[in-house]
């Protein structure tokens, strides 16, 4: 096999145009993290917990599964994007409110998949929530308080 | 007067917005990368390690015992767990060397080229091995430790007794599985000492093992936890290993040096569940009375004895649950094998005694025809009554009531009804099931008292608070708890108190963030320490009695002009009330017991054999709810890891090594696959914590495993008695009942 | 992460043709990646076999579903989460958007293609069996060959074996569209009720004309090193009346006619007795009886 060459990698990650010098099979997961977007967390290294999540191209994946190839000249958006340390949004203070976060490792993946499912639902039911974070998985709430709190922020994005 | 916040989570933002900052998140400058080499066999004599292949050797740092500057042991109770095999290797996957390079991946592919050759001796795989004797692995009997509680004279009854009512019961391991993996990184110099950050429960633990295996002393030793990803007790014991071993690799090194376990590394190798095995011989009269409860408990405790007697005490103290009962014996036992070495996990022996307790209750009353809440009730253990060890209960318990509630709550009558009249029909077969029971919070008997816990509250020039104690937020809300205790005791806006992180060069040792005691015990002394800071300002003309927060802010700065610094310290004292005899384990085991009853509502398929839980009931009696949401929170959690350890989470071991090291197949229950919750408590009792808080911590895995069982019994009349529970073992025992029915 | 990206040679290529030139390179070795969430879990435990791998994700001739008149032709390359939002599939071939549904999660379901779930052939994967039922054919396509139709019921020989060499693509999955009135049933029995691998799975078909079976077909995962079709259980249930003692005697027959493992996940005893009770549910629904034990 021949040497393995790094490419350049052209995306936009949270709305920045980016530019990486990147072994081909690295994984979306690692790029992120060792670029100070640590936000992005590794659970499992399996595509189970879901603590890596992020949107590619506004499609929620799990970034450990993702070779950096792949990327090339996509829209990537992590937890960092959503917002700052300073504006929450409507589902990050609902979180905050109704107990949706404990220990803080699953939260970056489980508001990117709730941000995704509001965005496409707004009024979703439970099964609804349930069936969207399915993929995040969460050791410490049980998930009552995260169903909770999703469900609060759909009601303080009503009129 | 002050404007008091809401009491939201206090490192609640930086969560949300991905900005905390867990181990695997820093970098020093410089680091390397560290990796542990393991034993391949359960049990063996090492004879040679080789470095393989056509690597560039001379650029690892290589770490065996022989580098260990002071004693190979991590200091616990019986300092017998090596940080690193000698000759002997006593479980799978026990570590053996360790190496770093500044290249992880290289570090990866380097442990496939290290040749280990071992004499391979033969294992104790389990308990029934280890009781029989197979190989002798400790003393003379492979018994790490044994307790024996006697109350009355239980030989006298059997006569008396109508009924005379035994089974077995078994639990499995259970894996913690926090979803931030174990990760430390460890930092060395010879002016300094050792610096370790990382996810931890218990930094002063880490600070007393390291201190012997490096033969430094206190000040050379730093310990400070990162943010960390869940514990449940998971990181109370297991990380001082870690720490040593990263801590191994930064002084041979050089450099800084970072570990971090993979998933499937962490679950093969870190620290699990004790399973074990309750004997229950009970003597009953025919009108329910329990007169006797014999009790026989065994624990696996692997191949070292690290917190097992603990666990085994905190089991014998709860296997004879919240009854009435004259004549009580308890012995309880843990045993070696060659398994890995158990540990802490959520409960710490309760669950696995109370899970015993709760089934063999419901066998009795099938057995005397009476119904499992009759049973309970005639049996409840009321103020004045005396537990196993002869502690008398001086709260005015009514558990009758708190049944009541939890049935009133799940309607427990209507659907029993219900579902009996469902189950004619269709293959969906439903039921319910109790639970009763308690928990201790804190450390058991004279525990507390030697733990001798500090916390301090002071002023700084800022005009604000600083708290600090060695309690660690691992999830749970100990930050934003701390936070009201003190700015309540204060009279201030939470927006003056900061929290500082746990770092034993800063905080004082306030114990370990275990047992349930970080509320009750730890919070009790700040509100304590905050209390008599503000008396020190009042008392020292700074403050009014009455003042708003800004003034309160001026107090502080102007007393630290004038004194230099405000500081206020406390230890723990043993309330005047509790005696115990840690001899004859006789007398308060506990300071405090908050008490519960848990009722689940399952479906059982059987097409399938799976069983569902639909609904869930949880009735808690707690002194004090501080924070309503991290309260309910800590409720729901439990009960989600309970039905994990009822229904789903079964440890694959082959040779001694877990096979489904694998979130794919170690199977934690999905967001699908829990019930709705239903969560009260009931603050009747306060007590002993602060404001009368008790703890809550483990109480609610207690009650799930135990309440679902019953529930499937209801259900389907299939007595199950041992967890986890799984549809092939439903399938298997119904196949088995179908057969004798036919014959 | 015990995979080193350095070892791992991976372009992503931007047709079919060119994918097709580089696997018709003999002297090189290419293993196609589409999704990637079967290959790149192997990645992490560190046991992708190192060497060359060609991007096929998103390649345009992949990624469309075509409603033809006979059949729907859906790209290899179409995704879960493409096949479950399709309201034609969800209107006729129901079983496979119930299956796209249960495969791991929305994350996983954004990356992991249809063709990337044949190809893996893992016999615990959650479409084969629907597939079977429909009858689909899998295309196939290479340079040297054009393109091949195979009968998926044909398509897999043993574990990780099947019809595809190693310069062809599998390009297309092809529904036969039918008018003829069905029952249909999938059931996927996992370890848990969402993001499970299967211990069974089982999805079934039946065609029946005056209370008679006209055409049956009977599709399992889990039981055997490839999804399989119980072909003895449905040559016995062609022409019967749905009755008592034909559904027992068609539990009897699967009974023998599967040889499932135990293995890390379930037992072959709790595999088989599930897959006669699943029979037995639909079998009674067919006949419109009340299931009985």
């Amino acid at each position: 096999m021949q040497k393995v060459n790094k490419i350049n990698l052209h995306c936009t990650i949270n709305g920045s145009k980016k530019n990486f010098q990147c072994y081909p099979m690295a994984r979306l997961l690692d790029v992120l993290r060792e670029n100070n977007l640590t936000g992005t967390k590794e659970g499992c290294g399996e595509g189970e917990c879901g603590s890596c999540s992020v949107l590619v191209n506004g499609d929620i994946v799990n970034s450990c599964l993702i070779p950096i190839v792949q990327m090339q000249n996509k829209e990537i958006k992590t937890i960092e994007g959503l917002t700052n340390e300073q504006t929450l949004n409507k589902i990050q203070l609902a979180f905050l409110k109704y107990g949706g976060t404990q220990c803080g490792i699953c939260t970056p993946g489980m508001i990117i998949a709730a941000c995704k499912l509001l965005e496409k639902n707004q009024n979703p039911t439970l099964q609804d929530i349930k069936t969207a974070l399915a993929g995040n998985l969460c050791r410490c709430t049980g998930y009552s308080k995260i169903f909770a709190s999703v469900l609060a922020a759909c009601q303080e994005q009503r009129p | 007067m002050t404007k008091k916040t809401a009491n939201l989570r206090k490192e609640g933002r930086a969560k949300l917005t991905g900005r905390a900052l867990y181990i695997d998140d820093m970098h020093l400058p410089d680091m390397l990368h560290g990796a542990t080499i393991r034993s391949p066999i359960q049990r063996g004599l090492l004879k040679n390690m080789q470095f393989q292949g056509d690597l560039p050797w001379h650029e690892f740092t290589i770490v065996t015992a022989l580098d260990i500057p002071g004693q190979n042991f991590i200091s616990m109770i019986e300092n017998d767990w090596p940080a690193l095999v000698e000759k002997k290797i006593n479980h799978h996957g026990e570590p053996i060397a360790l190496i770093a390079h500044r290249d992880k991946y290289l570090l990866a592919r380097a442990l496939k080229f290290i040749h280990l050759e071992i004499q391979v001796l033969n294992p104790v795989k389990d308990l029934d091995e280890s009781l029989k004797k197979k190989e002798i692995l400790y003393g003379d009997d492979n018994i790490f430790k044994s307790y024996l509680i006697n109350k009355g004279d239980i030989d006298q009854v059997w006569q008396q007794a109508d009924y005379i009512i035994e089974e077995t019961y078994n639990t499995g391991a259970q894996e913690q599985l926090y979803i931030e993996p174990n990760g430390m990184i460890a930092k060395y110099s010879e002016d300094r000492g050792i610096t370790v950050w990382g996810s931890m429960q218990c930094p002063y633990y880490i600070h007393r093992a390291l201190m012997p295996l490096f033969n430094l002393p206190a000040e050379k030793v730093r310990i400070i936890q990162t943010e960390t990803g869940g514990g449940f007790g998971g990181k109370e014991e297991f990380p001082s290993i870690l720490a040593a071993h990263a801590a191994l690799l930064a002084m041979k090194s050089g450099r800084p040096v970072k570990m971090i376990y993979s998933r499937a590394e962490d679950m093969a190798n870190t620290t699990k569940r004790h399973p074990s095995q309750t004997h229950h011989k009970t003597a009953v009269n025919k009108e329910g009375k329990i007169l006797a409860l014999d009790i026989d408990f065994v624990l696996d405790a692997g191949a070292y004895a690290t917190l097992s007697s603990v666990v085994l005490s905190r089991a014998a103290l709860h296997a004879a649950g919240p009854y009435a009962c004259d004549n009580i014996r308890i012995k309880a036992r843990a045993l070696a094998s060659n398994n890995n070495p158990y540990g802490a996990f959520r409960g710490f022996g309760a669950p696995q005694s109370i899970f015993a307790l709760e089934r063999h209750l419901n066998k009795i009353a099938k057995a005397i025809g009476k119904t499992p809440t009759e049973i309970r009730r005639l049996n409840f253990i009321k103020k004045g009554d005396s537990t196993a060890t002869n502690q008398i209960i001086h709260e005015d318990i009514d558990f009758n009531h708190l049944l009541d509630l939890a049935m009133e709550k799940s309607h427990y009558k209507k659907k029993l009804l219900e579902f009996k009249e469902y189950n004619k029909s269709g293959f969906i077969k439903k039921g319910l099931g109790i639970a009763t029971f308690m928990h201790g919070a804190g450390f058991t008997g004279a525990g507390e008292k030697y733990l001798a816990s500090v916390t301090t509250v002071q002023g700084t020039p800022a005009g604000t608070i600083e708290v600090l104690a060695s309690s660690t937020e691992i999830g749970q809300g100990k930050n934003t708890i701390f936070s009201k205790i003190v700015s309540d005791a204060l009279n201030i806006s939470e927006d003056f108190v900061c929290i500082v992180n746990p770092d034993t060069h800063l905080v004082p040792d306030s114990g370990p963030t275990v047992a349930s005691r970080t509320t009750m015990v730890v919070g009790k002394l700040l509100q304590s320490a905050a209390t008599a800071l503000k008396e020190t300002l009042i008392a020292g003309q700074k403050l009014k009695p009455k003042y708003t927060g800004q003034e309160f802010s001026q107090a502080i700065k102007n007393y630290i002009h004038e004194f230099g610094a405000l500081k206020s310290t406390t230890q723990y004292k043993q309330p005047n009330n509790i005696t115990w005899d840690e001899k004859n384990y006789q007398g308060d085991a506990y300071v405090t017991f908050a008490w519960a009853a848990y009722i689940a509502e399952v479906s059982v398929n059987t097409l399938t054999y799976a069983t569902k839980v639909d609904r869930f009931t949880a009735v808690q009696e707690v002194g004090h709810v501080i924070n309503k949401t991290l309260a309910e929170g800590q409720i729901e959690g439990g009960i989600a890891q309970g039905i994990g350890y009822a229904l789903y989470e079964k440890v694959l071991y082959k040779d001694g090594a877990m096979i489904n090291n694998q979130m794919t197949n170690y199977i934690m229950p999905t967001a699908q696959d829990l019930p709705q919750m239903a969560v009260h408590f009931a603050e009747d009792h306060k007590d002993y914590g602060p404001n009368g808080a008790k703890g809550i911590g483990e109480l609610p895995i207690d009650g799930p495993a135990p309440a679902i069982l019953n529930a499937i019994e209801n259900a389907s009349g299939m007595a199950m008695n041992f967890i986890p529970m799984l549809p092939e073992d439903l399938m298997v025992a119904m196949e088995e009942q179908e057969r004798n029915a036919k014959s | 992460m015990n995979g080193d990206p350095q070892d791992y040679h991976i372009i992503q290529t931007k047709n079919l043709k060119e994918a097709l030139t580089y696997l018709a390179d003999s002297d090189t070795k290419w293993t196609p990646l589409a999704g990637g969430t079967d290959l790149m879990v192997l990645l992490a435990a560190g046991l992708l076999p190192t060497g060359n791998y060609l991007s096929i994700w998103d390649l345009p001739e992949l990624n469309k579903i075509h409603i033809e008149d006979d059949s729907i032709v859906i790209g290899a390359g179409i995704t879960f989460q493409e096949i479950l939002t399709n309201q034609t599939i969800k209107k006729e071939f129901s079983m496979l958007t119930k299956a796209a549904e249960m495969t791991g999660s929305v994350a996983i379901q954004s990356r992991a293609t249809i063709g990337g779930n044949i190809a893996n052939a893992s016999p615990a994967a959650d479409t084969p069996p629907a597939l079977l039922c429909y009858d689909a054919i899998i295309e196939v396509t290479s340079i040297a060959r054009g393109r091949i139709d195979y009968d998926y019921a044909t398509f897999h020989l043993d574990y990780k074996k099947m019809q595809l060499k190693k310069d062809e693509l599998i390009t297309a999955i092809k529904l036969p569209r039918s008018g003829k009135p069905h029952t249909d049933y999938y059931h996927k029995v996992g370890t848990r009720e969402a993001q499970a691998i299967s211990k069974i799975c089982f999805a079934a078909r039946a065609y029946q004309q005056n209370n008679k079976v006209d055409d049956i077909r009977l599709a399992y995962a889990s039981v055997a090193p490839i999804p399989l079709r119980a072909r003895e259980t449905e040559f016995f249930l062609m022409g019967k009346v749905i009755c008592d003692q034909v559904i027992e005697k068609a539990c009897t027959k699967l009974a023998a006619e599967l040889s499932p493992l135990d293995d890390i996940r379930s037992t072959a005893a709790y595999r088989k007795k599930v897959a006669a009770n699943l029979l037995r549910e639909f079998l009674c629904g067919i006949g419109q009886k009340n299931y009985k034990s």
